[in-house]
């Protein structure tokens, strides 16, 4: 299966310590409806944020993206609003587990938040292992051990089981 | 050959390797999973893996904390859900409805988790487990799936922190002030990825209830895994709920490498405040003394247990919640609603004109029974004050003991609990 390794757009910018919380609150919490949970996305941070965001974007934030609950429904909120990649300069563990579990990249870059203005076209390359800036300049990032490349190049972590036992059974 | 760190030996022991090192990334086979409602979101997944059944029913424990009982439809066909799998899997540890209790809590009150064990939870707070010298880490929907699909987790072996408490704390102060002032020196994201081993002669005299506080918390510094040595005071606990053959003692190597080590002297430490937004933003009770509250809040997994509600009951009783301030007491789990109920406390609860609850996860995370309005302010014994986290985006939470919380209703602002 071809997977998109590559994503363009316009960049949000978030601090250090993005909660759970922040990201979507714990009342949404009984679905896993992209749609639904799109609508409140990051609606303690900033109640504009799923008007404005275009398909596409991409966040970039600071220490601790996603930290706080184990909550899936946070990436799947985000992914439903059209985010397409999230890179900062460290994730939370769950957060990030659970990004990569649904084949939603995730990329940690340390330092690249304060390179990066609000809205800024940038380019982010899985297999290159870099971001391009607005102003053209390339800032490389640490690849994916391979076990996280083998689970997003399948789209996630349930078609990678499921083709790994219908391989083992036929 | 160098010694290992507490993690570093139940990794290796559920990984079926001699020795493992930070970084390595390892398969663990599970020996406890446990689920509360994000087990109904799990279903789908683990349908589409397509293995059919789960891989061990009686290494699964399902209860449902988070909405109970449930405040609407949508919320009632998630445990009917829930109710149809477990019944359909043969998962016998399934603990619905009236036999319920938020499921960090249950697991340790019925002797479910042991030491060495490796313990996966669908819920951040699976730290909790930890304090019983297991290795306890908390998951997503669709890896819950995966375990139930493999019964297996792939983990990097995580580098460790050691943090050694001594000294002998002020009164009505404890473990919650501790773990507070431990998360203030660390920041809310100073153990992540790591796993935190707790020591010292403070932590070696706290039961088993206030050593769960630490461990639950851990969660707060952005830890995989937060753990204390199982010990004489962990055995006992062990045979009190009926799993005493279990016990086996645990503790990283004296040459074990550890990341870093955090030496804290707590010597007449009083009360710390947790203040908005953040579990790291931690003051001395002195410096917020006076603040209006609006709400008080005893619950949750981290401090809701029956010595808490006897320490909410010892500030509470003869006296009144202070007007124009409404209090909330829920119980971490129905064994102690019923203790609770059985040693009077109830009584006095209500008697103060608190609310006294079933058990429920509800407030703490902004669900039901309990949310707050834009501009209020709680005190709260529960984990986390990121905005909205127990309601309104413009609500605010401050966190500290079940001591502070009861002391702070009474007089309609935080308040020392040693002065009342």
């Amino acid at each position: 299966m071809t997977v998109q390794t590559r994503y363009r757009g316009h960049a949000w910018l978030f601090g250090d310590d993005i909660s759970t919380d922040h990201i979507i609150a714990g009342r949404h919490l009984g679905s896993m409806d992209p749609k639904a949970l799109a609508e409140h996305a990051m609606e303690a941070v900033d109640s504009q944020f799923s008007k404005k965001v275009r398909p596409g974007d991409l966040i970039v934030a600071a220490s601790n993206f996603g930290c706080g609950s184990s909550r899936e429904q946070a990436v799947v909120a985000l992914r439903g609003a059209g985010i397409s990649c999230i890179i900062a300069n460290t994730f939370a563990r769950i957060f990030y587990r659970n990004a990569i579990n649904i084949g939603f990249p995730v990329v940690e870059c340390p330092g690249l938040h304060s390179r990066v203005k609000a809205g800024d076209p940038i380019e982010v390359d899985l297999d290159a292992g870099h971001v391009v800036l607005a102003s053209g300049e390339t800032v490389r990032f640490e690849p994916f051990p391979p076990n996280l490349m083998e689970i997003l190049r399948a789209g996630g972590l349930v078609p990678k089981l499921r083709a790994e036992l219908a391989a083992k059974r036929a | 050959m160098p010694g290992m760190t507490m993690a570093e030996k139940i990794l290796a022991r559920a990984s079926g390797n001699e020795t493992v090192r930070p970084g390595q990334i390892v398969d663990g086979h599970v020996d406890l999973l446990y689920m509360h409602e994000m087990l109904a979101l799990a279903i789908k997944p683990f349908e589409e893996i397509g293995v059919g059944k789960v891989w061990d029913p009686e290494k699964c424990v399902v209860t449902v904390d988070h909405w109970v009982p449930p405040p609407n439809e949508q919320f009632a066909r998630m445990h009917q859900a829930i109710r149809e799998f477990c019944w359909a899997q043969g998962i016998a540890r399934f603990h619905d409805v009236g036999d319920h209790g938020i499921i960090h809590q249950l697991v340790v009150e019925r002797g479910y988790v042991h030491p060495w064990e490796l313990v996966i939870g669908s819920d951040s707070h699976t730290n909790m487990a930890g304090a019983m010298g297991a290795f306890a880490a908390g998951i997503g929907v669709t890896e819950t799936a995966a375990v139930m699909a493999t019964g297996k987790l792939w983990l990097k072996v995580p580098e460790t922190l050691n943090v050694s408490v001594e000294g002998r704390l002020a009164k009505r102060t404890g473990a919650k002030d501790v773990i507070l002032k431990v998360i203030q020196t660390t920041g809310d994201d100073g153990a992540a990825y790591k796993s935190v081993e707790f020591r010292g002669s403070t932590i070696k005299g706290f039961p088993m209830n206030e050593r769960f506080v630490l461990s639950n918390m851990t969660t707060e510094m952005g830890a995989k895994a937060g753990m204390l040595p199982a010990d004489g005071t962990t055995k006992a606990y062990l045979e009190e709920a009926g799993a005493g053959p279990a016990y086996r003692a645990i503790d990283g190597d004296p040459d074990a490498a550890y990341l870093k080590a955090y030496d804290l002297d707590v010597d007449g430490m009083g009360p710390q405040v947790a203040c908005p937004n953040n579990p790291a933003n931690v003051k001395p009770i002195e410096d917020v003394l006076g603040t209006k509250i609006d709400m008080a809040f005893v619950g949750s997994c981290t401090n809701a247990r029956i010595q808490d509600l006897r320490a909410t009951a010892e500030i509470l009783k003869d006296e009144k919640v202070a007007p124009r301030v409404r209090m909330i007491v829920t119980p971490a789990s129905q064994a102690i609603y019923r203790q609770a109920i059985k040693e009077g406390l109830a009584q006095v609860f209500l008697d103060a004109g608190a609310t006294f609850t079933s058990s429920t996860c509800g407030p703490c995370f902004g669900g039901h029974m309990g949310v707050l309005a834009p501009k209020e302010v709680c005190i709260s014994s529960t984990n986390r004050n990121y905005p909205g986290r127990m309601g309104s985006p413009e609500s605010q939470v401050y966190l500290g003991s079940p001591y502070t919380v009861a002391a702070s209703a009474l007089y309609g602002a935080i308040t020392d609990p040693r002065s009342v």
